[in-house]
């Protein structure tokens, strides 16, 4: 029998492996680890490189899922949202203008509390037609109710699709979880991963239980009955307290990580680089941080004192930890990986939020906008450069426009 | 402050929903040629596209744009000085479908004001129907069959005016009949809808309902759970399944009775209500596998019995019964309560027997809905004559 051509993954006993893989081919293992149940996929750039590689592992007897082609990217997420309320683990996601295309299934997830995981292949909306990342697709749900984490390289993808389920799954939350993957950057680059020992991933992660809400002869319920102005702020109210215990649940779960893994992320929500001493910092998501943290040990080499942050949760987003934090420095410059047109300051999202999320600290430093790889385009290093100069000379008093494009044509 | 007036119109979808609208347009464009400044809208939580579901529409009208704001400012007035009911089986009460529980259908009146109801019946029929209140309220009937004037097709039986004539009347500061005339005559330039307006004008003679006369029943009412009593994922638990009947006569048990929503009650959907003689019943189950709502008990001797409240009135088990004159629908109009049939034939088949020929006899016309195509233009000619003559 033919033997489709996946990277061949040892099943694993014990031991943990490494493979060669892609952030989306981790996904993928993650998936099977997660012993997944249902699986939808429409193939589109580049979230299709995680429904290829399951597949394979589907082809090859490695992995034992429903895998469902779907007629487009509204059924592929209202498929995996019925599997889910009959007690399925799920998994499925898109990109881009798929992404929007599920829409309307992507605001009732949330709202009937459904632990689905689905990967974004981050990618710029149309028009123009165009692969590249950008971060306004995934962005689009923040006020929906979705779970919402960006990762900056595979193994951290893999590990996070672990910690995404028992977070979802988890009945204080029971809210979906999107994780963010940079298109070819992160989706299409591959990387030395080490993948965890299944019986690990058991220790870890226990079987989904819908318990009271599960959708069964047995347990006969309604669901998503239509509801007037009498029910729907209690509703809504139910979703952000389910949101609000994320937090807590969220750090449980990366605590039990470290325990069952032997690996740390340090604080779940974001991560610090050189930031113990730094006078100024970057704010950014994804894999912008790689050119960032090479520019940042350039300029420290120059004897700047300059930093990085890294946002991984921006579903709940830890407003109060990230404000604490960043109130240390004398400037924070925020990297956009998307832009809000008409936006305050005419500024990039997170830029946005971090603005907001910092006006009832004590201690307020400037916060600059920066946009930039919109659509793909590569973050140099001299981008870098330029965004943290520019970021100092806020720090030193000097006005800086709010929001600066980098690496834009002028 | 200057004053502010607030009529309500009670309605059934879908057949009333234009006459309504034209009612409440009417009452603010009338006021206006007044120099009073108002407002005309049905209320947006009702469902009034569904088939017989109780809906208002309000007018809310004022001397001057402050006091008009003053009365916007409550999305739904909290006191009228007119409540207009264009169905008279809407006295029992309105039910809507934004599940309000029971409302009795004079609740929202003020001292002293007054109900107007379209209705073939006398005053007594209809304060038997409707909610004792603790304040005294005037009751003032404009003769007729319940106007099923349409939605897309407004077949004009000049109940709109009827009714406008008879409020110019009633709330004569809100707006005179002269003013209406006008609006008849821009609306419409139709002179003989003038004279029906004149004419209910001068035949109107409400009656005064004292504190404590009328329906002693306690409306049915529920509480809303709050957040944190509400499950999770927008998930309501199933009706439980049912369970046998007891007989009370004999002791006897079988048969089954569906668990029914505890919430959610029919009393007042229904316009028109089955009326079963079960000494020709030959247990054949159509009427109780085609009813839409469930709403037939089976007894332990094998019989069928609708439960009013789930009845929704709809008249298919009248249509698919096999025996003539063994389910026969009657207008609501003609009962005084919610109790079964089936107990009461238990008691005394005779005296049932008696009850049941009587009501089938002399049921007053069915008020909603159609029963058959060209109903309507049947009832037209009669309602243009009453309109014309009283």
């Amino acid at each position: 029998m033919a033997h489709a051509t996946a990277t061949k993954v040892e099943e694993t006993k014990g031991a943990d492996k490494t493979a060669l893989i892609t952030g989306s081919e981790a996904i993928a293992v993650a998936c099977k680890l997660a012993d997944v149940d249902v699986i939808t996929a429409y193939p589109i750039r580049p979230y299709d490189t995680v429904m290829q590689y399951v597949a394979k592992l589907v082809a090859n007897g490695e992995m034992d899922c429903e895998y469902i082609v779907a007629e487009a990217e509204h059924s592929q997420f209202e498929i995996v949202k019925h599997a889910s309320a009959v007690g399925a683990r799920v998994f499925t996601g898109s990109s881009g203008v798929g992404w929007m295309h599920a829409f309307e299934a992507l605001t009732v997830t949330p709202a009937l509390r459904i632990p689905m995981v689905a990967m974004v292949g981050n990618r710029a909306l149309d028009d123009p037609g165009a692969f590249g990342v950008e971060h306004n697709d995934a962005l689009a749900v923040r006020d929906l109710g979705w779970q919402l984490v960006w990762v900056d390289s595979a193994q951290e993808a893999l590990d996070t699709a672990l910690i995404a389920y028992r977070v979802a799954e988890d009945k204080r939350v029971f809210l979906p979880c999107a994780i963010s993957c940079d298109g070819a950057f992160l989706t299409h680059s591959q990387a030395l991963v080490r993948i965890p020992a299944q019986e690990k991933v058991r220790a870890f992660l226990p079987p989904y239980d819908r318990a009271k809400l599960l959708l069964h002869p047995d347990n006969p319920i309604t669901v998503a009955p239509q509801a007037n102005e009498d029910w729907v702020m209690e509703i809504r109210r139910q979703n952000h307290e389910a949101m609000e215990r994320a937090v807590k649940v969220i750090g449980e779960a990366y605590a039990d990580f470290e325990r069952t893994f032997g690996r740390s992320y340090g604080n779940p929500f974001f991560e610090e680089y050189e930031t113990a001493d730094a006078d100024v910092v970057l704010v950014g998501m994804g894999t912008v941080s790689t050119p960032i943290k090479v520019g940042i040990r350039e300029l420290r080499k120059e004897g700047k004192k300059v930093g990085f942050v890294r946002v991984r949760w921006f579903r709940p987003f830890a407003a109060d930890e990230l404000a604490a934090t960043l109130s240390r420095f004398r400037a924070v410059g925020v990297v956009d990986r998307d832009f809000s047109f008409g936006s305050p300051y005419r500024s990039g999202v997170l830029a946005t939020e971090i603005r907001a999320a910092m006006y009832p600290s004590a201690k307020r430093p400037p916060v600059l906008g920066f946009i930039g790889g919109l659509g793909g385009r590569e973050v140099t290093v001299p981008d870098v450069r330029r965004m943290t100069e520019s970021t100092l000379l806020a720090a030193e008093g000097k006005a800086q426009p709010p929001t600066q494009w980098i690496g834009l044509r002028e | 402050m200057g004053q502010l007036y607030a009529v309500e119109i009670v309605y059934r979808g879908i057949f009333q929903k234009t006459l309504a609208k034209n009612i409440s347009r009417a009452i603010v464009l009338a006021a206006h040629r007044e120099g009073k400044p108002g407002i005309s809208f049905g209320r947006y939580g009702d469902s009034p596209e569904r088939n017989g579901i109780p809906a208002k529409s309000f007018a809310i009208v004022a001397t001057d744009e402050q006091t008009l704001e003053e009365g916007m400012a409550k999305y739904e007035p909290k006191e009228v000085d007119v409540t207009i009911c264009v169905d008279d089986t809407l006295c029992k009460g309105v039910e809507s479908w934004a599940w309000y529980g029971l409302q009795p259908i004079n609740r929202l009146l003020k001292p002293g004001g007054t109900l107007v109801v379209t209705s073939k019946e006398e005053p007594p029929v209809l304060i038997g129907m409707i909610h004792q209140k603790d304040v005294p309220y005037r009751l003032a009937i404009v003769k007729g069959t319940p106007s099923f004037s349409g939605l897309w097709v407004y077949k004009d039986d000049h109940t709109d005016v009827r009714l406008l004539g008879t409020l110019s009347k009633v709330l004569p500061d809100l707006f005179s009949l002269m003013s209406l005339q006008e609006v008849i005559k821009e609306e419409w330039d139709d002179p003989v809808k003038a004279s029906s307006a004149l004419r209910a004008y001068e035949r109107v003679n409400p009656v005064v309902v004292p504190p404590g006369q009328g329906n002693a029943e306690t409306p049915y009412q529920f509480t809303l759970p709050k957040w944190t009593e509400m499950p999770e994922g927008i998930a309501i638990p199933a009706i439980p399944l049912g369970h046998a009947m007891k007989d009370g006569g004999n002791g006897h048990s079988g048969g089954f009775r569906p668990e029914r929503n505890p919430t959610f009650k029919k009393y007042t959907t229904r316009t028109m209500r089955p009326v079963v003689d079960f000494d020709l019943c030959v247990k054949c189950t159509l009427c109780w596998l085609q009813c839409p709502d469930s709403c037939f008990d089976v007894t332990p001797d094998g019989l069928y019995d609708a439960a009013m409240e789930a009845c929704c009135g709809c008249g298919v088990c009248e249509a698919v019964c096999p025996e003539a004159g063994c389910i026969t629908m009657v207008n609501e109009t003609r009962f005084q309560d919610n109790a079964s049939q089936w107990q009461a034939w238990r008691k005394d088949p005779q005296e049932y027997k008696r009850w049941v020929r009587e009501t089938i006899a002399d049921r007053p016309d069915r008020s909603h809905g159609f029963r058959y195509r060209g109903q309507y233009q049947e009832q037209l000619p009669e309602m243009l004559t009453i309109a014309r003559e009283g």
